[in-house]
């Protein structure tokens, strides 16, 4: 720590002698002399010290984005943009989520990961959300003995709950482990009350199909299914961006259409930061990462 | 002693039927796998079973195909075995399904990518295969039934069209060209299949420890190995008549596995020590967590003493000097220990996290990386080797498959 403050004071001082020299032409400088002032350019009587800043929620310019993609009348290209520095963990994507697509326990397509840095009393946490990555190059295609999951045109991975005959092989090929088993449990199964709450029996929509799910000795899909993250197909296709984006506190979830390049996430992915999780394995995720 | 095995026989029949009664009552819930350890005991299980059918089958082709003479009158066995482990993985990994119902999309809309579809269509070809191989090893002697009542009876007459007159040497010799034909085709599909069901693990980009070309020869040598055990303890014990024949038989059988476990030990050398020497990578921490984690037992136990150690020593020391017995044992223990073999194979891999932290990012019991079998999966376990036992008791009994001949008539 110390040798890099006494490294710091020394860039400074020798930043401002070289600073001072080229700022006063020929003249000598002393080493070690006052730092200079800077004089302030003079401010009109009343108004304003800096010009008036316009502020946008990024939801706005997002929605306006995505208004546009849906009519391009080009197939859009779907990204999803996670700030890690602005997530401050709060799981409200999670929960929104879990809430859109009526998920039941164990079924998760948004854990946001914890992980502590350090230990009690210098410790942090760092928080990384982790959706469905919509891969460009998906493993958890190919490896479906009943084409049951498939890359659309627009990027999503979508499966079929009609037709996955739930062997699991996806799972154990997503390496984000991104995918997850309807076991058929249920939020009220083993607690005191009776019968399931309303919410348990609502559909769901994901895929933009209505599936009511059920366990039985032939389960209602998506029981006994492998689920995962749709990026709210159901809620894009109606003009709607995805739950988790409209959910983030942070507002550190972006979505948006990567083949155009007036859209924020363009402009978000093209940013030296961005980077996307186990990029060695050549999967090609669709969910970047500013670091 | 034979009351004390239908006793036996009669307890796990019932755990199995209680298995079987709750997995449809009661679908997955009962199971301990999850979401992040995807595959269980059953996966465990089936890799175990077919691997039990593949061996098996590779012995009868000894005969069929390579003409092996000596070992001719187990060769129906053999067959026999390799049905009805084969139907005992089906049925494993059938129950191993989100939806039962919908296994037949595999043949109505196969993927031909997915290793997994490759598999069932291979095993379905397999199983036909076996079906007209037992048909031509056995159709010679059924004109000697063809007058009895019951099941034998009615097989007889069904299969020879009603035929009584005894099979000619020239028919005899033809029905043996055509099975050199099927286990000439067996052969490379046996190899294709159970190399297949490795490669289904090793192909498998995301998880560190099955992504390795050796997956594949490790599953044909376990194949033979535990396939081949496996008829020995059943030849050993079970063959009707215990002379010198089977004396002579016995011994080579007991070469054989002993030759198989130590190639396989070869094998199991390089898997472990090549991603582990340096203590370094992905693989090391989960292997360490194999051999030396909370069940460590698996593999040090259950593996290597009652796996290795004691069936080899029972061999060297009394088997191969002619105490029979001891062959029939030690093959037996290579045999039914495989399976942890087979879970040490499986489980390790998905225990190990993918992304560190996921576990405490959504806490649920089914999204954790620990794992162990429940009694629910060990009833249904029970259930499939109660159904291969059965099959293959019914199937010696009511056809000639122990020369020639059903058998009660040789016992
Ligand atoms: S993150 Fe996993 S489930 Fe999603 S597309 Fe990629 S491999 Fe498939
Ligand atoms: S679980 Fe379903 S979607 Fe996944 S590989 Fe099996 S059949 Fe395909």
């Amino acid at each position: 720590m110390s040798e890099l403050e006494s490294r710091r004071a020394f860039l400074e001082k020798v930043a401002s002698t070289v600073f001072a020299g080229m700022v006063l032409g020929g003249q000598p400088v002393k080493a070690g002399a006052e730092p200079l002032k800077v004089e302030l350019p003079p401010r009109p009587p009343d108004g304003p010290i800096l010009p008036e800043l316009e502020y946008e929620d990024v939801l706005v310019r997002m929605q306006r984005d995505l208004e546009r993609a849906l009519n391009k009348g080009t197939i859009p290209k779907w990204v999803m943009v996670i700030d890690t520095r602005k997530c401050v963990g709060c799981h409200a994507c999670t929960v929104s989520c879990a809430v859109e697509n009526k998920l039941p326990p164990g079924v998760v397509y948004r854990p946001v990961i914890e992980e502590q840095i350090g230990k009690y009393p210098e410790v942090s946490w760092r928080f990384l959300p982790r959706p469905c990555m919509q891969c460009d190059n998906p493993p958890c295609v190919p490896v479906c003995p009943v084409g049951a999951t498939w890359k659309r045109a627009d990027g999503i991975v979508e499966i079929d709950y009609d037709a996955c005959i739930g062997c699991r092989y996806c799972l154990v090929s997503c390496p984000y482990q991104a995918r997850t088993f309807d076991f058929g449990e249920n939020w009220t199964q083993d607690t005191p009350g009776q019968g399931h709450m309303p919410y348990e029996e609502l559909p769901t929509f994901e895929w933009g199909e209505v599936h009511v799910r059920k366990e039985a000795v032939i389960p209602h899909s998506p029981v006994g299914n492998a689920r995962k993250c749709s990026f709210c197909l159901h809620r894009i296709e109606h003009g709607l961006l995805p739950q988790c984006v409209t959910t983030c506190i942070g507002r550190a979830t972006f979505f948006g259409d990567a083949s155009d390049p007036e859209s924020l996430v363009f402009q978000l992915i093209h940013q030296p930061n961005a980077m996307r999780l186990k990029e060695e394995l050549g999967t090609e995720p669709r969910v970047y990462y500013l670091v | 002693m034979r009351a004390w095995g239908w006793i036996l026989y009669g307890v796990l029949a019932a755990i199995g039927l209680a298995g079987f009664i709750l997995r449809f009552a009661t679908g997955h819930q009962l199971a301990g796998y999850g979401s992040y350890v995807p595959w269980g005991l059953w996966v465990a299980a089936y890799i175990y079973f077919i691997g039990l059918s593949a061996g098996a089958f590779l012995l009868s082709a000894l005969v069929y195909v390579f003409g092996v003479r000596k070992l001719e009158p187990i060769a129906p066995l053999a067959l026999v075995v390799a049905l009805a482990s084969l139907l005992m993985a089906l049925i494993t990994i059938w129950f191993d399904l989100g939806h039962l119902e919908r296994f037949y999309y595999v043949y109505l809309r196969p993927n031909f990518r997915s290793m997994m579809a490759w598999m069932v269509w291979l095993y379905t070809a397999y199983g036909l295969l076996l079906l007209s191989e037992l048909y031509f090893a056995l159709r010679r002697h059924l004109p000697r039934y063809a007058d009895r009542r019951g099941v034998t009876g009615f097989l007889a007459r069904l299969l020879t069209r009603g035929r009584k007159t005894p099979f000619t040497e020239e028919e005899i010799h033809r029905d043996e060209g055509i099975l050199r034909v099927l286990g000439t085709i067996g052969v490379p599909l046996a190899i294709a299949f159970h190399g297949g069901v490795g490669a289904l693990f090793g192909t498998v980009v995301a998880q560190d420890l099955w992504h390795s070309p050796i997956y594949p020869i490790l599953f044909l040598t376990g194949a033979l190995l535990s396939g081949g055990a496996l008829m020995t303890a059943v030849y050993v014990f079970f063959w009707p008549r215990k002379d010198e024949r089977w004396r002579e038989i016995s011994l080579l059988l007991g070469r054989v596995v002993l030759g198989l476990i130590l190639f396989d030990l070869l094998l199991e050398w390089a898997e472990y020590s090549i991603p582990m020497w340096y203590g370094v990578g992905p693989e090391f921490k989960a292997l360490w967590n194999t051999l030396f984690g909370p069940f460590w037992y698996v593999y040090w136990v259950f593996h290597i003493l009652l796996g290795v150690v004691v069936p080899v020593l029972l061999l060297l020391a009394l088997g191969l000097r002619g105490r029979i017995g001891a062959i029939g044992l030690a093959s037996f223990l290579v045999a039914v220990t495989f399976l942890a073999i087979r879970l040490n194979l499986v489980i390790p891999s998905l225990v190990h996290p993918k992304l560190e932290g996921l576990v405490h990012a959504y806490h649920d019991h089914r999204l954790t990386f620990v794992y162990f079998p429940t009694w629910f999966e060990w009833s249904v376990v029970v259930f499939s080797v109660v159904l291969g036992f059965t099959l293959t008791y019914v199937l010696v009994r009511i056809l000639p498959v122990i020369e020639g001949r059903l058998l009660k008539e040789v016992a």
